[in-house]
């Protein structure tokens, strides 16, 4: 930061936001709703959570393990691709660390599933160490099923694409398999300070 | 608006697919991989405010096509689409 000076907050406003805001972003109030397909109709009480591929031993949670595992709530902004980012949003839910709890794999990357098709795909090492939830609140409310209720996988530091709505586990694997935007056009990582949109970028 | 009232017909994408294709499209005829339904274009499901273009079936739901345009450059996705049928102009 330059200066500060006292009475010019308009100023220091707007050098605390770009800072917080990646290249080509705007910054939203709203929570736009950006969706591949229709809403998925959801039995929580036939609802499973699990992580699959590279481990000896699937792991399961039903919906009443998963909520009684430690929680986190965690603010946030997120990033969407097609340029809007939302500042400070508040989400409650797991930690994929806690989910990995005891897990031992050969795995390097992990395929995000969902309820209607969806995939995505991560490096392993950027959903662990305390970046990535598994999250079921946004606002002190339980997630909407439009913004990926019950639950949505949350990556705040990827492109929002990368935060699956209606998340069903995770699948542990020894290479990159592309997700469903991955495999057309868009980029296998997605870091939005480094503008990571497309192929190629 | 839901999800669902914001979903759109096969219509929608008529000037991105004579943008691809160079060709009135919507009349044109899909066969889904997946159930076999054969809709013209026009009558196809269109999610358009997703991070690209998701064409689905109207029988099955499936994805019939991914249409990604962005960087100055097409991805287009057909893989649902078993076959499309159109006139020469």
């Amino acid at each position: 930061m330059g200066f500060i000076s006292r009475g010019f907050r308009g100023k220091r406003r707007d050098v605390a936001s770009s800072s917080r805001v990646p290249p080509g972003q705007y910054v939203v109030t709203d929570f736009p709703v950006l969706s591949a397909g229709p809403t998925p109709r959801v039995n929580l009480d036939q609802w499973t959570f699990t992580i699959e591929g590279e481990i000896d031993e699937p792991k399961r949670w039903t919906w009443k393990e998963l909520v009684a595992l430690p929680s986190e709530t965690v603010t946030k902004g997120i990033h969407c691709v097609t340029k809007w980012s939302k500042l400070d949003t508040t989400w409650k839910g797991i930690s994929v660390d806690t989910l990995m709890e005891g897990v031992e794999t050969a795995a390097e990357f992990t395929t995000i599933f969902s309820d209607g098709g969806y995939t995505t795909n991560l490096p392993l090492d950027d959903v662990t160490g305390n970046k990535a939830w598994v999250v079921y609140e946004f606002d002190g409310q339980p997630l909407h099923p439009e913004h990926g209720g019950p639950v949505r996988f949350l990556v705040p530091h990827l492109y929002f694409w990368k935060s699956a709505k209606w998340v069903r586990g995770m699948r542990l694997e020894k290479e990159e398999h592309p997700g469903f935007w991955e495999s057309n056009g868009y980029n296998m990582y997605g870091d939005p300070w480094r503008e990571q949109r497309y192929w190629g970028d | 608006m839901t999800i669902e009232e914001r979903r759109l017909d096969g219509n929608a994408i008529g000037g991105l697919l004579r943008e691809i294709f160079t060709l009135e499209m919507t009349a044109a005829e899909t066969t889904c991989a997946g159930c076999g339904a054969i809709n013209a274009v026009g009558r196809v499901v269109v999610y358009a405010d997703a991070p690209g273009t998701v064409v689905r079936c109207p029988a099955c739901e499936s994805v019939l096509m991914r249409i990604v345009h962005g960087g100055g450059r097409y991805w287009v996705d057909l893989t649902g689409t078993r076959c499309l049928e159109f006139a020469e102009s």
